[in-house]
């Protein structure tokens, strides 16, 4: 139920400003999204590259970083998840509060990189938390992560208050705490987290993507 | 303080008494009240990535410190054991990923070592010229963060990333990554660079000094960083010799050792430079031991852009991939600018390592993180910390 954009537009040349609820709310919430402080690996030092005077990430709203998961929206992945730090993660998700966000930067966030093949590497942050944008790179450019952040902002943009598509946190049925993984007695267990991994299949988008179970 | 002008080498004829090392350090609680055990980490900001610190307090002392590593263990060793020489050169990128071009290096030390492999002279100095490089963004991007912890939050890491993004540009312009720059090769280095390139690096390496002496305006003289660093986490030199430590660590308890004036690896014997050297063995020391290190880094540079020769920059006979070494182990060791960075290989005459092992200089010298804290105040444990410039890549590995 937009309002009519030629029309807006004519109303705004008159000094009349409309909008809606939904998108004041969706303005608000993607031009100050605020990033956990939060590095894994290499991909942070990219991650600090962006904040610093020569990519500002300021220009997005997105500087301030918090230390508290308490008071962050988003959560970047920057870098290699291992075995041992996995639980952190999910935990550290399950304490950000609602709405929140999260963006896999680097190929050993979105798939174990290329230490895939060792014993000690999660192969894939979306097994256990579901992940709004990848950035593929090792590590991934400024750019990649600016871009990244772009991405996310069309996407808040994009999300109805009401209906059948309203996100995760206007849902009361949703899940809010994702189960933390365990050290078994070879592997983590549970090996992923079902209600976000495989990746539920699209029909008919052309751009499915399959997951396994097995590792 | 002072500067060591000739070069004395590892002088130690028997290592001095260890005083109170191996003993467990206990420091006496004063009795009343409860200690107070904190997990700092290992997402805590102060951490440089994933590091735990379990901590004992008595009020605001520490009682006790416990390092927990291997949240970032990545075995790289066991990958090693399962690939080929040369596809494990992208992976010492990774250990270290602030200097990802000394990685390479002391790598390629390494198998050069293990195949006798020599290298052409234009190739040795391009080396040297990347290594200082790196040794500076380091150097800067380390105090930027031992600042950033101390409360200045932001402006002297922007300084510092400001002139890291000049020495970035041109490690991209010459290897095709802003960090993981895989460049070097057994027996030279992948590419040659361009004229172009050399100019562009001495126009960046002119205006280096500028930016330390800005950065040392800023902070050198700061009475918040003095009151903060100087008499804080002293290293003693008997302990520092005892328990491994190496890099502007071990230079600032005023131990006179540097592997370029040690070892000769490369050419650095034809440079002349001086070791800087500390008094106290504090943070302050640390932190000015650094920077003398970025104006003697500038010194080779200048002298290694001066001297430059033409000339290929891999050696002839020189084999990149499907080489089998005899039978035999190799340790190649650079100063990297944490410390004494080390490759050890067995080969058993197959086309990959059979044992690799890293001498990781950040994992070393986090070892002596608790006697340097025992008694400080927990606000000083995230200084200290800070001081010795771990990476996590290297620590866990």
């Amino acid at each position: 139920m937009a309002v009519d954009k030629e029309l807006k537009i004519e109303l705004g040349k008159q000094g009349v400003f409309v909008t809606t609820i939904e998108e004041l709310y969706n303005w608000g919430r993607r031009s100050s999204i605020w990033p956990m402080q939060f590095g894994l690996a290499c991909c942070a030092i990219e991650m600090i590259a962006t904040t610093m005077a020569r990519y500002d990430l300021a220009r997005f709203g997105a500087e301030v970083f918090r230390p508290s998961p308490r008071q962050a929206d988003l959560m970047i992945i920057s870098g290699t998840v291992t075995k041992k730090m996995a639980p952190q993660v999910v935990r550290l998700y399950n304490q950000m509060a609602e709405p929140r966000y999260v963006i896999a930067m680097g190929a050993c966030a979105i798939s174990g990189g290329p230490f895939k093949q060792g014993y000690n590497v999660l192969k894939g942050i979306d097994r256990y938390i579901p992940v709004d944008v990848h950035i593929p790179g090792c590590p991934p450019r400024p750019e990649a992560l600016l871009q990244a952040f772009m991405t996310l902002q069309k996407k808040i943009d994009g999300q109805s208050l009401t209906g059948e598509n309203r996100p995760r946190h206007l849902n009361a049925d949703a899940p809010g705490e994702f189960p933390v993984p365990v050290q078994g007695e070879h592997d983590l267990e549970p090996p992923a987290n079902h209600l976000v991994w495989p990746l539920p299949v699209k029909q008919g988008t052309g751009n499915c993507v399959q997951g396994s179970e097995k590792q | 303080m002072k500067v060591a002008e000739t070069s004395p080498g590892f002088a130690f004829e028997k290592a001095p008494e260890a005083e109170g090392w191996n003993r467990p350090p206990v420091i006496e609680p004063d009795g009343e009240g409860e200690l107070l055990e904190v997990s700092m980490g290992p997402h805590h900001p102060s951490t440089h990535g994933v590091f735990r610190m379990d901590v004992a307090l008595d009020g605001e002392r520490v009682i006790r410190l416990k390092p927990v590593f291997g949240y970032l263990h990545r075995n790289h060793e066991q990958i090693a054991e399962t690939t080929s020489y040369l596809s494990m050169m992208p992976y010492t990128d990774r250990l270290d990923y602030f200097c990802s071009l000394s990685n390479n290096w002391a790598y390629a030390l390494a198998v050069e070592k293990l195949v006798g492999q020599a290298v052409p002279e234009r190739a040795e100095y391009i080396r040297v010229i990347l290594a200082e490089l790196t040794r500076v963004q380091n150097h800067a991007s380390a105090i930027g963060f031992l600042i950033q912890e101390m409360g200045a939050s932001g402006t002297p890491l922007m300084y510092a990333f400001k002139e890291r993004e000049k020495i970035l540009d041109l490690f991209e312009s010459l290897t095709g990554s802003r960090m993981m720059c895989n460049y070097m090769r057994f027996g030279g280095c992948r590419v040659d660079t361009s004229a172009a390139w050399l100019e562009a690096t001495r126009k960046v390496v002119a205006g280096l000094p500028h930016f330390i002496d800005e950065y040392e305006a800023l902070l050198s003289e700061n009475e918040i960083l003095m009151a903060r660093c100087q008499g804080v986490g002293v290293l003693k030199p008997e302990l520092a010799v005892n328990a491994g430590i190496t890099g502007p660590m071990l230079r600032a308890s005023g131990v006179n050792y540097d592997i370029r004036r040690v070892d000769h690896y490369g050419i650095y014997d034809r440079f002349k430079f001086r070791v800087p050297l500390g008094e106290h063995g504090d943070i302050y020391d640390r932190y000015m031991v650094r920077v003398l290190e970025m104006r003697e880094s500038i010194k080779i540079l200048e002298q290694a852009l001066k001297e430059i020769p033409s000339g290929p920059v891999m050696d002839a006979k020189a084999k990149i991939r499907g080489f089998r070494p005899k039978p035999g182990e190799a340790y190649g060791r650079i100063e990297a600018p944490k410390g004494e960075l080390g490759f050890y290989l067995i080969s058993d005459g197959g086309n990959g390592p059979y044992r690799f092992r890293v001498r990781p200089p950040s994992l070393i010298n986090l070892t002596v993180l608790e006697d340097m804290c025992l008694g400080h105040n927990v606000a000083d444990v995230v200084l200290i910390f800070g001081s010795v410039d771990i990476v996590l890549g290297e620590v866990d590995r």
